[in-house]
């Protein structure tokens, strides 16, 4: 078998720069970690309320997951048989929420859902009881504003893939709709439904320093808000490490099980086609259908309505800094968007190549590894060398693109396996290997996918207050940062002002990265 | 002259052995039951499948060994042999140079491959707008253009209606008449092996039959052949 | 022997610009993140300072109180850092434990509620916790009565933020053993419990609580830079607990001469008057002019309430459980 040197591992994608890719990142979380633990001190256990933090932590992401997928059920039922007029709008805006910059989206939920939001307001006028936005509850209402739109995504696919054999069939049958459903959409929904509860959950799971606010006390304590303590106040890095281990360990975890279960990321190509439907077409099913897609659309909008209306009211008394820093935060975005490319597509290249998918969880790692831990472990790293506040910019791309890394390898690997698959044999005949494969034939195929992937980054850079709050020089002030600042200053309508930039901001880098990918992308 | 020696391919439980020679600027077809291993047969001579055992000389040279692209050949497969997002005209260019950086002479060498194909004026198409029998000329352009001295074709005109196919045989017999390669084309359709065979490879029970004379074979097939035409 | 003389001049040169640089000497703050700020005190005390000084004053941001005093212990002895501005009366304990400051000599009269002699850190202004309301809202008396009512506040945590740890405090400070009882009452009134101030204050100034914790200074600046006078400061009976803000010297600084100039430049007249109207505390020094206008309208506390630095660890603890308790619930 000496001549069994496969002639197809020659041709195929280089695998070396993405396992030098997939190292970095590793290298990058565990040299901060180990950072943090040299510099501990020895005996820092769990206390019950670090226990505690953990169960809150899991109860509430699994409920926010449980939640949002199950109110996307009926919400992408109702958009996959309706067609109508802002269909496609209403469907681009379903991944508004998902890039908002948190502090941005809690600043509309307040306004919608607090105590003198609207809704209490309009309760009140016909003298009914008012609701309150503070505790668990709101912790999960956040989490399904931000999560439940990416759910209805999901599922939307899930019910494109339903064969318009099988829906005329039952249109022949005339089936009622409760038996379609048990016929057609439930065995679909039993297939995608358990990769979406699965991806929210580990969401939620570590992006939950957001709804924080909403908690409502110490019931409400993350073990993110734990790692927060323990390094700024008790400045135990004993604790911290163990803190970050135990965050790494469950989200990495739950992530590795996840992988197994969740949907390809596909782009929104194809989600704006309608399938012919025959069925569904009484006037009851049409009018919950209806009210359906209406009360999605308030919940999804009105927020969004309010961050603008204040917005608008407070950008005349925006300060001249806010746009040095929105200059600083769109080049903060654009390198990690850069730093991300890099990344993930020889990541995506090698993972590709290979049948398993096992080593996407590195990319999963950076998503559950604690922005303040790494931050902190490469100040421990590089202050001893240099001073630590001239890579602050640096050690932020650095997170930014590895809390962005599985979201783009979930989206770049299957077309990049269907592109190796398609194109492997015809370009090794070409003798188009290496660097050209990427040029000629990978790139070019995958561009509405890189698009996207680096619309994703860069909005999530954009809103991002991560390592930079700690140690942020003044003169390099992200817009997120210069927001809380104008906060602290008490001037909260400019605060207002630099949300709606930040806003306007986030959506436009994805808008221009996504149509950019898909502008002239032949099919 | 391709020499396969005593060659084994195994793929799984699947085994085939060959041991024939090709004669430059002969038309070999490839025919044989489904799943014989036709296509096997074409991707082992291309590169793509390993060799078991034996091994095979292009003019005294060995090439067991070698990368698909150092080979003396080139393959058009049934489907995908364009990139879709590259025009007519860099389609046909990579058969000159893999990183689409044409010289004004290799520019011109390629203008002149696709008004042989009588698509001169869809240079700057996409692939995707041209029809299936206008896309099957472009990869034929390309063969052109690459002028390697065998061609292996596995079944790209399957796709194709009656007419067309016929005609696309008819532009295969021509291109590799202007270059002087041997072809080697994956069938099986009997008229096929007529309209353009000088000889054929009989693929059947783990072995690839050394060729035979074309029109003899199809006057008169040995009983394996006959029940196989039926 | 060209080359020699090459790197003989090379030398030379590197002397030269090194001497050059060293004429203005560069004197590197760290401060929280507020101060800095484009509206916060930063400019203008850099501007006072470089004119009398000859040096170049470098304000570096971090955060806040608590995340400074965590930067600085990363650093250790090979900080950057001269002087740093900004820790409080709560974090002083445990900046001494590090012991990388240095006693100073500051030469001040100050105008605080309480003596001042600590050898090592100057205070620059302080001011007092308080809950602020819209004065169509009468407030409570005392903390007994808040936890009787059903009025919603917003507090900070104190895990996280000063005035958290500055409300925990000062309930020990007012009631001692009793502290858990009143927390028990309080638990039902607190809407929510933020990380920061900044996101506190936000929630109140969106009308998501009647009373946010802040300082007894909040209404000064609606008053004088919104010209909003509908903001006040409820007025315990128990007293008020008080934040002192203060700067210290680094026993590493390279500059020492200079640091002790600037610990003193900051209880100063030319620093003082800049402080009410841009951090929004009082004075440690009265300046000679007196203060703002709208100054004397705020609520000024009966008592004083304050925890010596160095029994806050202790204190800190047992009243982060007694919190933690009552508000797990």
């Amino acid at each position: 078998m000496a001549q069994g040197a496969v002639a197809i591992d020659r041709t195929a994608i280089n695998s070396k720069t993405g396992i030098s890719a997939a190292l970095f990142v590793l290298a990058l979380i565990l040299l901060a970690l180990g950072a943090v633990i040299s510099r501990a001190e020895v005996g820092a256990g769990l206390g019950p309320s670090d226990w505690a933090a953990v169960r809150f932590t899991v109860l509430q992401a699994a409920c926010s997951a449980v939640v949002s997928v199950f109110l996307a059920i009926p919400v992408a039922r109702a958009l996959a048989r309706r067609r109508f007029i802002g269909r496609a709008a209403l469907v681009t805006l379903l991944g508004a929420p998902f890039i908002l910059p948190v502090i941005v989206a809690v600043l509309g939920l307040l306004a919608v859902f607090g105590r003198s939001g609207w809704l209490n307001a309009a309760l009140e006028a016909v003298g009914l009881p008012t609701v309150s936005i503070y505790g668990f509850h709101g912790v999960v209402l956040a989490h399904v504003f931000f999560n439940m739109p990416l759910a209805t995504r999901l599922l939307l696919q899930g019910w494109q893939t339903v064969p318009s054999e099988r829906l005329r069939l039952v249109a022949q049958l005339r089936l009622t709709p409760r038996a379609i459903f048990r016929a057609v959409e439930l065995p679909m929904l039993a297939q995608v439904v358990p990769g979406a509860l699965a991806l929210v959950f580990v969401i939620c799971l570590t992006s939950f320093a957001v709804a924080l606010t909403l908690g409502g006390g110490p019931r409400a304590t993350t073990i993110e808000l734990a790692i927060y303590q323990a390094f700024r106040f008790d400045f135990d890095l004993g604790r911290a490490a163990v803190l970050s281990v135990v965050q790494l360990v469950l989200a990495g975890s739950m992530a590795l099980i996840a992988l197994w279960l969740v949907p390809v990321v596909r782009v929104g190509g194809g989600l704006d086609r309608v399938m012919p439907r025959w069925d569904a077409r009484s006037g009851l099913q049409l009018v919950m259908d209806g009210c359906v897609i209406a009360l999605a659309a308030l919940f999804l909008l009105v927020p969004l309505a309010a961050v603008i209306w204040r917005g608008l009211l407070g950008l005349p008394q925006m300060p001249a800094e806010v746009y040095a820093a929105a200059g600083t935060s769109i080049s903060i975005a654009v390198t990690s968007i850069l730093v991300l490319l890099v990344l993930a597509l020889p990541m995506a290249g090698w993972i590709a190549g290979r049948k398993g998918g096992a080593v996407e969880t590195i990319g999963l790692l950076g998503l559950s590894a604690s922005p303040l831990m790494i931050g902190t472990g490469w100040f421990i790293v590089i202050n001893p060398i240099a001073d630590p506040f001239d890579f602050t910019l640096l050690v932020t791309i650095l997170v930014n693109a590895m809390m962005a890394l599985p979201f783009a390898l979930r989206i770049l690997v299957p077309p990049m396996r269907d592109a190796v698959a398609q194109y492997e044999r015809l370009s090794a005949i070409l003798g188009i290997s290496g660097w050209r494969l990427w040029r000629v034939v990978l790139l070019p195929r995958l561009r509405a996918q890189i698009g996207f992937a680096a619309g994703l980054t860069g909005a999530l850079s954009m809103g991002d207050l991560g390592v930079i709050a700690l140690f942020a020089d003044p003169e390099q002030a992200t817009l997120p940062l210069q927001m809380v600042r104008l906060m602290g200053a008490y001037r909260m309508d400019a605060a207002a002002g630099a949300a709606l930039v930040l806003l306007a901001l986030s959506l436009g880098i994805f808008w221009i990265c996504d149509k950019g990918g898909r502008w002239r992308a032949e099919a | 002259m391709l020499k396969l020696e005593d060659v084994l391919i195994t793929q799984g439980d699947f085994r085939m052995q060959a041991d024939f020679t090709l004669e430059v600027g002969r038309k070999y077809a490839v025919i044989g039951p489904s799943g014989a291993g036709k296509s096997t047969l074409l991707g082992a001579l291309c590169g793509f499948v390993p060799l078991a055992a034996g091994r095979m000389y292009w003019e005294e040279r060995d090439i067991s060994n070698a990368a698909p692209n150092a080979r003396p050949m080139t393959m058009l497969f049934q489907d995908n042999n364009l990139f879709p997002h590259l025009s007519v005209l860099q389609n046909v260019g990579l058969g000159l140079r893999p990183d689409l950086r044409l010289t004004a002479q290799e520019r011109e060498t390629v203008e002149n491959a696709l008004s042989r194909v009588d698509l001169s004026n869809f240079a700057t198409a996409k692939p995707g707008t041209l029809s299936g029998g206008q896309q099957s000329r472009v990869a034929l352009a390309r063969v052109l253009v690459q002028a390697r001295p065998l061609v292996l074709l596995d079944e790209p005109f399957a796709a194709l209606g009656p007419a067309l196919r016929n005609e696309m045989l008819d532009v295969v017999r021509d291109t590799v008449a202007q270059t002087g390669a041997a072809m080697v084309m994956v069938t099986h359709a009997p008229e096929d092996v007529r309209r353009i065979a000088d000889e054929v490879i009989f693929v059947e029970g783990g072995r690839a039959h050394a060729p035979r004379p074309a029109a003899a074979l199809m006057d008169d097939p040995p009983p394996e052949l006959r029940a196989y035409l039926g | 022997m060209k080359y020699l003389t090459f790197a003989t001049a090379t030398l030379a040169a590197t002397a030269i610009s090194t001497t050059a640089w060293a004429e203005t000497p560069e004197l590197v703050v760290y401060t929280y993140d507020s101060f800095v700020s484009d509206w916060g005190p930063g400019p203008k005390i850099e501007e006072a300072f470089e004119a009398t000084c000859g040096c170049d004053l470098k304000l570096m941001g971090v955060a806040d109180g608590a995340a400074l005093l965590a930067r600085l212990k990363l650093e250790g002895a090979r900080s950057d850092a001269d002087v740093v501005m900004g820790l409080d009366t709560s974090l002083i304990a445990a900046a001494k434990e590090t012991g990388l400051f240095a006693e100073t000599p500051v030469d001040a009269e100050y105008d605080l509620p309480v003596e001042w002699n600590d050898p090592v850190f100057a205070p620059y202004d302080w001011g007092y916790f308080a809950f602020v309301h819209n004065k169509d809202l009468t407030p409570p008396a005392d903390f007994k009565a808040l936890g009787k009512s059903d009025l919603k506040i917003v507090i900070q945590d104190p895990r996280s933020s000063t005035p958290g740890l500055g409300l925990l405090m000062w309930v020990k400070a007012a009631y001692g053993d009793e502290a858990p009882a009143i927390w028990d009452a309080m638990a039902d009134n607190v809407v929510t419990v933020t990380k920061g101030w900044s996101e506190a204050y936000g929630l109140f100034l969106e009308g998501e609580a009647d009373m946010v914790l802040s300082y007894t200074t909040s209404p000064a600046y609606h008053l004088i830079a919104e010209e909003d006078d509908s903001k006040a400061a409820a007025a315990f009976d128990e007293g008020h607990y008080m934040q002192i803000e203060v700067v210290g010297k680094l026993a590493g600084s390279d500059q020492p001469a200079l640091a002790e100039q600037f610990l003193n430049f900051m209880v100063s007249d030319a620093a003082q008057t800049v402080l009410p109207t841009t951090n929004w505390m009082y004075p440690a020094v009265t300046p000679s002019a007196g203060l703002p206008a709208g100054f004397e309208t705020l609520t000024v506390p009966e008592k004083a309430l304050l925890i010596p630095a160095d029994e806050v660890p202790a204190n800190r603890e047992e009243a982060l459980a007694e919190w933690l308790k009552a508000l797990s619930q």
